[in-house]
């Protein structure tokens, strides 16, 4: 799959009065220039807070959401020319189990939907039975006929996910899977995704706020803020050799055993309808504030100039002007 | 001698399907200026804690066991004086801050609400206060005019801790004060609480399913499973030593970024933690250990001492308990506190 320079904006309400005297509805640039590429079989986390634009990414990459610029490539092909088929190819598992799920039909009804939307030849039974399977619920016939009250949480997540799996995609996007699920539950639904992507050579990509999640189940992490990624690479680069300062903010602030002494970023991101003008992540740069970037000349740079993502090794890309100074955050 | 001391505490919903037995029989102790961590999942009952303390559970609930405040038991002071208590020498930061503040009330309002309820002070002269401990909390006290809806989740989790601290209690019970604020957020906030609770010499209870947090913010940690503390301990020796085969599968799903034995590895418990009016027999938690074995089945074990100061409600404990003990005297190292293997 391959998304070049996607821009996903949506432009806001305008109260009765403030259409009259000419005021401008602000629009919010939520995904404002993204380009990542995701290779069968690999497991992409795209990562970041609240607002950064991850689930607006990955909402336009399934696409739900129409992007006013940009493309988005599935083996080659514009996802537009035929979405029908390719929603076929690549299925969303959302984040809240129980409310992806509907309260009034049963497991057997969830997961055969899919197949009745796309006119799926073939005996419906047996094919929810496998997907159901796959999902880790065995024997599945034993499910069929439960409503999802009646199921744990994990169990739920099952359905949830069999009901993408029974289209037979070939890739799979994940919203957070295991947010809205207890804890100790979450593993077992990693390893379903690990192990589906073993058995069925799925290409996986999670939006996830949870960098840990990342660290445990993706190959490569892409860092999001603002409406870009900012940095992206082999999860063992970006999250053990941070080279973006927000990403090392992110992970110098994941709570552990003797913690907390590191540096906070103050306040919070700002809204997208109000993106700082040069690096739109200088107003909260420690390298900024400390003094750093002035003192290595490009404090300039930083507040005037918007950059995109530069190549720091292979594979390994950063949005920030330290890169091509060969300097740490 | 303690600031908090909780004995034999059970708690029992009553609910139309019968009676829920949430608390099963907790016991802990909270010296002035202890910060206690309490974890667990859904149903574990660490919530029904903190709304027993301060008697905020709903009407009808059977609340039995000890609660000393001071040396006065909060379970049996009539209603004057219980009203004396809340506010004033406990209060709670609770759950879902965001939508516990009154949308239609200016925020300077509500912190300066219970101040002049406590008679601590007239009209102006909360509002002032309630001025200083938005300041306090980090936020610039002209936001006092601000309605809720005009501050972001953070601010108004903030505000809570404001109105916590604003009869200036000893002991602030926080219930999942940073779950839902993003984890940029959540730090900031959690700094803060730890702030406030050194400036101030404040014991806490921090309650929250996220172990991680607790290791960084708690001196001691308790470990809850359907109604009962099922380890507890130094906060760093549970996480990074946990005894309890739950606590174990807890510490799991909250991997060390950069420790290679988490990577590609994910692992969770089979099921759900259960729901407290459907508890399985013996060891509650039998059905989902790893290390089930006989008798786990039908005995549910007490608290067993792992070494001074840390306990785990295990059989394996129990029957390694001998060796571990041993062992303990001729060695400090905290790495004996692991139940020895292929005992019992």
């Amino acid at each position: 799959m391959e998304v070049r320079d996607l821009h996903v904006s949506f432009t806001g309400r305008l109260g009765l009065g403030a259409g009259l005297v000419g005021k401008k509805a602000a629009v919010a640039r939520a995904v404002d220039g993204v380009s990542l590429s995701l290779q069968k079989g690999e497991v992409l986390a795209l990562a970041g807070e609240s607002g950064c634009g991850k689930t607006t990414a990955a909402r336009a990459i399934m696409g739900l959401e129409r992007p006013h610029r940009g493309e988005i490539l599935y083996e080659d092909e514009p996802i537009w020319k035929d979405l029908r088929a390719y929603r076929r190819k690549v299925q969303m598992v959302f984040q809240d189990p129980t409310g992806a799920l509907n309260p009034r039909e049963t497991v057997y009804e969830s997961v055969a939907e899919g197949l009745r939307i796309h006119r799926v030849p073939g005996d419906e039974r047996t094919q929810v039975a496998k997907a159901l399977s796959s999902a880790g619920m065995r024997p599945p016939e034993r499910f069929f006929l439960n409503y999802p009250h009646e199921l744990s949480g994990g169990q739920r997540q099952r359905v949830v996910i069999a009901g993408a799996l029974v289209l037979e995609p070939h890739m799979i996007v994940a919203d957070e899977p295991v947010s809205n699920l207890d804890a100790s539950v979450r593993g077992e639904i990693l390893a379903l995704l690990m192990d589906l992507r073993r058995r069925l050579g799925l290409t996986i990509l999670i939006v996830t706020h949870d960098l840990g999640l990342a660290w445990m189940v993706a190959d490569r992490v892409a860092v999001m803020y603002l409406g870009r990624v900012v940095e992206i690479g082999p999860a063992e680069d970006v999250l053990v050799h941070p080279k973006h300062p927000y990403t090392k903010a992110l992970l110098d602030v994941v709570p552990e055993v003797g913690g907390g002494g590191r540096p906070i970023l103050k306040g919070e991101p700002p809204d997208p309808t109000r993106i700082p003008a040069g690096c739109r992540f200088h107003p909260r740069c420690p390298v900024v504030a400390s003094g750093r970037a002035e003192r290595l000349g490009i404090l300039g740079r930083c507040t005037g100039e918007d950059l995109g993502l530069e190549q720091k090794a292979p594979g390994h890309q950063v949005a920030c002007y330290l890169t091509e100074l060969g300097e740490e955050p | 001698m303690s600031l908090l001391s909780v004995d034999e505490l059970q708690v029992t919903y009553q609910t139309q399907g019968g009676p829920v037995p949430a608390v099963r029989g907790v016991a802990f102790e909270l010296a002035r200026g202890e910060v206690l961590g309490l974890a667990g999942e859904s149903g574990c009952g660490k919530s029904t804690i903190a709304g027993a303390i301060l008697r905020l559970l709903p009407k009808g609930t059977d609340v039995s066991g000890r609660v000393l405040l001071d040396d006065q038991n909060v379970l049996e002071l009539k209603p004057g004086k219980l009203r004396a208590v809340r506010w004033t020498e406990a209060s709670i930061v609770f759950q879902g801050a965001m939508h516990a503040l009154n949308p239609v009330q200016r925020i300077g309002d509500q912190i300066a609400e219970p101040i002049i309820l406590h008679g601590q002070a007239g009209e102006r002269e909360a509002l002032v206060r309630a001025g200083s401990l938005l300041e306090q909390v980090g936020l610039p006290a002209r936001r006092l005019r601000d309605y809720p809806h005009e501050l972001s989740g953070g601010q108004r989790q903030r505000v809570m801790i404001a109105m916590a601290l604003a009869c200036s209690p000893r002991l602030i019970i926080a219930d999942e004060p940073t779950t839902a604020l993003d984890v940029m957020v959540q730090a900031q906030v959690l700094r803060l609480l730890k702030e406030l609770q050194r400036e101030l010499g404040l014991a806490m209870i921090f309650i929250t399913h996220d172990l991680s947090v607790l290791v960084e913010t708690c001196d001691r940690l308790a470990v809850m499973y359907a109604g009962r503390i099922i380890e507890e301990g130094a906060a760093d020796t549970v996480f990074r030593q946990p005894a309890h085969p739950y606590t174990r599968a807890l510490s799991a799903a909250f991997p060390e970024i950069g420790d290679a034995r988490f990577r590609m590895h994910p692992a969770g418990l089979p099921g759900d933690p259960p729901y407290p009016a459907d508890l399985p027999s013996g060891c509650t938690f039998h059905p989902r250990c790893p290390d089930a074995f006989g008798p786990c089945s039908t005995v549910d074990p007490p608290l067993f001492d792992v070494s001074p100061g840390r306990r785990a409600a295990c059989l394996l404990l129990d029957a390694g308990r001998a060796s571990l003990r041993a062992a303990a005297r001729t060695d400090d190292h905290a790495d004996d506190d692991l139940p020895a293997e292929g005992q019992g």
